[in-house]
């Protein structure tokens, strides 16, 4: 259904103040200031000296609409503005100002198992979380057996749920969650906890949803894999306003492509031979490839400069490394006591993920410096597929593979 | 609200739903009777979990009564020999006993409401009313149980109930009432200035002394005046009326002083309430 506008986001703000919420916590520090102000004003030389409250503004004149069916993945970095407009969009906090119209129950998952009692039972909790969540009691009583069987906890119903294990916990309440039935679906990070094989039959069965009923969900996540596989449409948000929007693909390319993929450096007391910066260029990296540039500085000169490089998976697991010394006769600078040493990569054998990247400074026969997980940066493949299976099973490496047959 | 399982294009226009500053208002009390079964899950999850774990269970309802009627039995009755106007002493102090705990069990718990729900309040969204109402329940389980223990108590003294009975459950709800208002203002306060956590249960201490629970008020009647400033004198008075049928007159005038108060407390406390709301989750 084009053209069917569920959700109009206008020029919505939102002003927190700081100075505010710290000072006024306790009624004793309001009669103090009081008091304070009260003594300000009989002398007049310090008349007016006015308290100054610094305003933050989470948000900033953001607008945007989305059409039913659509999947929005939301992406910034952490204090964008993100959870902030999830809050909004929910209900929890209302915005200083702007405007925003929604057609449709709302349902919203900012958390997974809101309000889950350990000292109740997994049936007591899926009841309670369900109406927390916006379910009627009818509803929830019709769908219980498909929640339970989703959960596969069945046997652990009637057990207080602080007795459960953190695996089963998270399963109940992503059933629970699996099977709301809003128009309007708000889901922040929460698919970040849990196994990924359960993940992956929740986020299974959202998209399952949004396919055949046409819902529209806003989802936001740091793991641009996953906003990959199952968003549609993307908003990316920088510093409260909105940097990009458009596809998905396109947003989270021009996302990762400004993301500060550099870390300086400052010299050592003990002038010795040090690595200056560490920069992946996002712009390289939004065409498939990699450079890593290794900035240096030397009271002598190195000879020759030689940088290693290691790419580890974002668990620490290190995956594709090399230094200039194993180039061998290929790379043979000359002796340099400044510069910039870029590490080439002109196919990235990896998928989707967050990596990090170590590096190290050393000259033909010893290292000087090492500076580890120097640099983060999110590599998106551009040879995605939906139905791949987590990385913890197949590992991050993607080697290209052919395939053959031969029948018999 | 629309059933779960309508079409999404049967939806249209009454699921409109507009986010504007100040707008929240907009649905506020249809939100309220929407979110009827939240209401009575949260009340279902106090009730259900209050007693867990521990040996007697509901008996721990039962037991501060008791042994607060032997005490003011022992300390008024007794040692400063005052009257009951007929009555067994023990009844008289029960009977006083009964309002004023279903009063401070129900202001305690709606005043500290908002703050122990400060998880649900800053990841879901649902009136924030229903949160300080709910804690009412676990007040009135408590107070039926110690109901219970009266009338068994009374019908062992011999005392058959009169018709005065009828009109109990109009006091029950003045004193809930009393204590849902003050609550709202309280636990409204409290997520701002969490000073107001020291001041109820103080308060509460307070008003054990300044509440006619161990005596009549048939026996002070140089400080009636003094104690009818206590909105919970009345609802006392009128309890005893009921429950004990001793032949003193009806009081209209106290219980009609705290129906006022009751009724302006929680006009002005749900007032309060809704204007802080909107700031709840952002504070807490």
């Amino acid at each position: 259904m084009p053209g069917d506008t569920i959700i109009t986001v206008d020029n919505v703000s939102k002003r927190y103040l700081l100075g505010h919420q710290a000072d006024d916590d306790t009624l004793r520090d309001r009669m103090a200031r009081g008091i304070r102000s009260a003594m300000e004003w009989m002398r007049p030389g310090t008349r007016g000296a006015r308290r100054t409250v610094e305003e933050f503004w989470a948000l900033k004149n953001v607008s945007f609409e989305l059409q039913r069916g659509q999947v929005l993945g939301i992406m910034g970095r952490n204090g964008a503005g993100k959870s902030t407009l999830l809050k909004i969009l929910s209900r929890i906090t209302e915005p200083t100002t702007g405007r925003i119209q929604m057609r449709g129950r709302v349902a919203s998952l900012l958390e997974v198992g809101t309000g889950f009692h350990p000292e109740l039972t997994g049936r007591e909790n899926v009841y309670l979380n369900g109406v927390i969540l916006g379910m009627s009691r009818a509803e929830i009583a019709r769908k219980f057996d498909e929640i339970v069987a989703f959960s596969e906890i069945e046997r652990f119903l009637d057990t207080p749920v602080k007795h459960y294990s953190s695996g089963m916990y998270v399963r109940l309440a992503f059933a629970i969650a699996a099977h709301l039935e809003p128009e309007i679906l708000i889901v922040d990070e929460v698919l970040a906890v849990g196994d990924a094989q359960f993940q992956k039959k929740c986020l299974n069965k959202v998209s399952e949803v949004t396919r055949s009923d046409g819902r529209t969900v806003l989802f936001v996540s740091h793991n641009s894999a996953a906003l990959q596989s199952i968003c549609n449409a993307g908003l990316w948000l920088s510093q409260g306003q909105v940097a990009g929007q458009g596809p998905i693909n396109e947003c989270l390319a021009a996302y990762l492509h400004t993301g500060s993929h550099r870390a300086d450096f400052p010299a050592p007391a003990v002038d010795r031979p040090h690595i200056t910066s560490v920069r992946v260029d996002p712009g390289v990296l939004a065409e498939g490839r990699i450079e890593v540039e290794v900035g240096f500085a030397s009271p002598f000169p190195l000879s020759p400069p030689v940088v290693g490089v290691i790419v580890s998976s974002k668990l620490g697991y290190p995956i594709a490394g090399s230094n200039g010394r194993m180039a061998g006769k290929a790379w043979q600078p000359q002796p340099t006591r400044a510069g910039v040493v870029t590490a080439h990569l002109d196919h990235v054998p990896l998928h989707s993920d967050t990596y990090h990247i170590s590096v190290y400074l050393g000259d033909a026969s010893m290292d000087y410096d090492q500076k580890l997980d120097a640099v983060e940066f999110d590599y998106v493949s551009p040879r995605f597929h939906p139905q791949m299976p987590p990385l913890h099973v197949i590992g991050q490496g993607d080697f290209g593979w052919r395939w053959s047959l031969r029948a018999d | 609200m629309s059933g779960p399982t309508q079409s999404p294009a049967a939806s249209a226009p009454q699921d409109l739903l507009i986010i504007e500053a100040g707008r929240a208002s907009a649905h506020y009390w249809s939100d309220l009777w929407r979110y009827r079964d939240l209401f009575r899950f949260l009340t279902l999850r106090d009730i259900k979990v209050r007693y867990k774990q521990t040996v007697l269970g509901v008996g721990w309802a039962l037991i501060q009564p008791v042994v607060t009627t032997i005490i003011f039995t022992f300390v008024f009755g007794k040692l400063a020999g005052m009257s009951a106007g007929g009555v067994p002493y023990p009844l008289l102090v029960l009977a006083g006993l009964l309002p004023w705990q279903l009063f401070s069990a129900a202001l305690s718990g709606s005043s500290a409401s908002l703050i122990s729900n400060a998880n649900l309040i800053s990841k879901v969204y649902f009136p924030r009313l229903i949160i300080p109402f709910s804690a009412l329940g676990v007040a009135t389980i408590d107070f039926l149980v110690v109901l219970a223990l009266y009338i068994c108590a009374s019908l062992w003294l011999g005392r058959i109930p009169s018709w005065h009975w009828a009109l109990l459950p109009l006091f029950i709800l003045v004193a809930l009432t009393l204590a849902f208002g003050a609550g709202a203002w309280f636990t409204a306060l409290t997520v701002k200035y969490r000073d107001f956590k020291y001041i109820v249960p103080f308060l509460v201490q307070v008003g054990v002394f300044v509440s006619p629970i161990g005596f009549s008020t048939g026996v002070v009647p140089r400080w009636r005046s003094l104690l009818d400033l206590n909105p919970m004198t009345g609802v006392i008075d009128a309890f005893r009326w009921c429950l004990l049928s001793d032949g003193q007159p009806f009081d209209l005038q106290g219980i009609s002083l705290s129906i006022a108060i009751s009724a302006l407390l929680t006009y002005s406390g749900v007032w309060y309430f809704r204007r802080m709301e909107r700031t709840f989750a952002d504070v807490i």
